[in-house]
């Protein structure tokens, strides 16, 4: 059943699709911190109606699948629009807009918890508001939610298959590909889920490490 | 442009029965797996301890998706050959499970330590102690993760999709096939109707809570 060399025949395969795996995940962490924090800001609005639109859309955006997201996004805004992207940019986009939603309830509620003092002696300066935002509230607000984030870049790493629903070559997609070479699927699907394991797990002991790094900090 | 949403609703239905018969099984699966692994990491013995805890770890780390298509495809080489239906219900239920023995662990240490004190003062044997004093305050605690956790759920069933089940993902797309020019109308109807069938989650836990918190 398991057959050695085989493996050492695939794995190198496999492991050349894992840059591409890392790499969608690494691009859609990165917009989904951004556009997080652009939810988060948006959320806190003088505009009533920016405040709940905010609101709808990340709900919306929560209680649906992301693989029915990206199908959306690939198949239909073509249609609707005149752009048509690559597998890997619509990817890209269907993540980052995904766990941007989820990301800007971690920034909202550290915001929420920054002492009111802050704002006050922002306003008390006479700071604009894209000072108060981007020189006194976020730099305290993002070092304490930087090991939440690094969970959720375990999250993205880990739906990144997903992608191989929009034909994106990722590290799923080349498995299957060898499976309908080589006639067995054993051993390249039981390599693919130990990789997922393994690399998760590397990230999550980087994400503790930074946990603890993060709390000696805020105690010292 | 006439769009024959009539036609495509029988199909839709047919889907989302398989939609929620998977979400339902899947979750009776996970929601026995999160009591029995939060538990058991909390175990007086080492073993179960240390079980508990690989089965959580190893799981949590796991893509859902490989995890399905392992279960899948590899299982049956291995000697285990399962339905569609009962590979959808194991990897979901596996997976979901690990989440939820991690909500299920935090809650019970998230109740307060004088609780524990004060059933010892009171006598209490350690069966009555957790059944009727910690566990009741456990209960509450875990149940708003535990309902954002099953709306994961209900949103990870659309990957089933990937093994030919004919779950709601995977009719919208045969649609798709036959009324090609409605692509975005189609999927713009299975996202609303994955939006309400959450919605119902969420609004069910919120009842429930507002039942069982209403001692507080």
């Amino acid at each position: 059943m398991w057959d050695w060399d085989y493996v050492y025949e695939l794995l190198p395969k496999l492991l050349r699709a894992l840059p591409a795996t890392l790499g969608a995940a690494l691009c859609g962490f990165a917009l989904a911190v951004l556009v997080g924090i652009l939810i988060a800001i948006a959320g806190r609005s003088r505009f009533r109606l920016l405040r709940g639109l905010t609101t709808g859309i990340v709900d919306f955006i929560r209680s649906t699948p992301l693989l029915v997201q990206l199908f959306f996004l690939y198949y239909s805004l073509p249609m609707l629009t005149p752009l048509a992207m690559s597998a890997f940019a619509t990817g890209v986009i269907g993540l980052g807009l995904h766990y941007a939603c989820y990301l800007s309830e971690v920034f909202r509620s550290s915001i929420d918890a920054l002492p009111k003092g802050q704002w006050e002696a922002a306003s008390a300066l006479n700071l604009s508001k894209a000072r108060t935002w981007f020189s006194i509230v976020l730099p305290q607000a993002m070092p304490p939610v930087i090991p939440i984030m690094g969970n959720y870049l375990i999250v993205i790493f880990k739906e990144t298959p997903a992608l191989s629903a929009i034909t994106f070559v990722e590290l799923l997609m080349r498995t299957k590909n060898e499976t309908s070479i080589s006639f067995r699927a054993f051993e390249p699907y039981t390599i693919t889920g130990g990789l997922f394991i393994v690399v998760s797990l590397l990230l999550s002991l980087a994400v503790s490490r930074l946990e603890k790094r993060f709390k000696n900090r805020t105690t010292a | 442009m006439n769009v024959p949403i009539g036609q495509w609703l029988p199909f839709l239905m047919d889907g989302a029965v398989v939609t929620l018969r998977i979400t339902v099984f899947a979750g009776l699966l996970a929601f026995s797996l999160s009591a029995l692994s939060g538990m058991g990491r909390l175990s007086a013995l080492t073993p179960i301890r240390w079980i508990s805890g690989c089965y959580i770890e190893l799981f949590r780390a796991s893509s859902l998706l490989v995890l399905l298509f392992w279960v899948y495809f590899a299982l049956p080489i291995a000697g285990l050959e399962l339905s569609k239906t009962w590979s959808a219900v194991l990897a979901i239920g596996l997976n979901i499970g690990a989440y939820g023995g991690e909500i299920v662990r935090s809650s019970i240490l998230a109740v307060p330590k004088g609780q524990y004190e004060a059933s010892i003062a009171l006598n209490l044997r350690p069966y009555t102690r957790f059944i009727r004093v910690v566990l009741p305050q456990a209960f509450v605690r875990m149940l708003p993760p535990m309902g954002n956790l099953s709306i994961e759920m209900l949103k990870s069933t659309s990957l089933v999709y990937f093994i030919t089940m004919a779950d709601l993902t995977y009719e919208a797309m045969i649609l798709r096939n036959n009324y090609y020019t409605h692509t975005p109308i189609i999927f713009g109807l299975l996202l609303l109707i994955y939006y309400l069938m959450s919605s119902c989650v969420s609004w069910s836990v919120r009842l429930l809570e507002r039942k069982l918190a209403c001692w507080r």
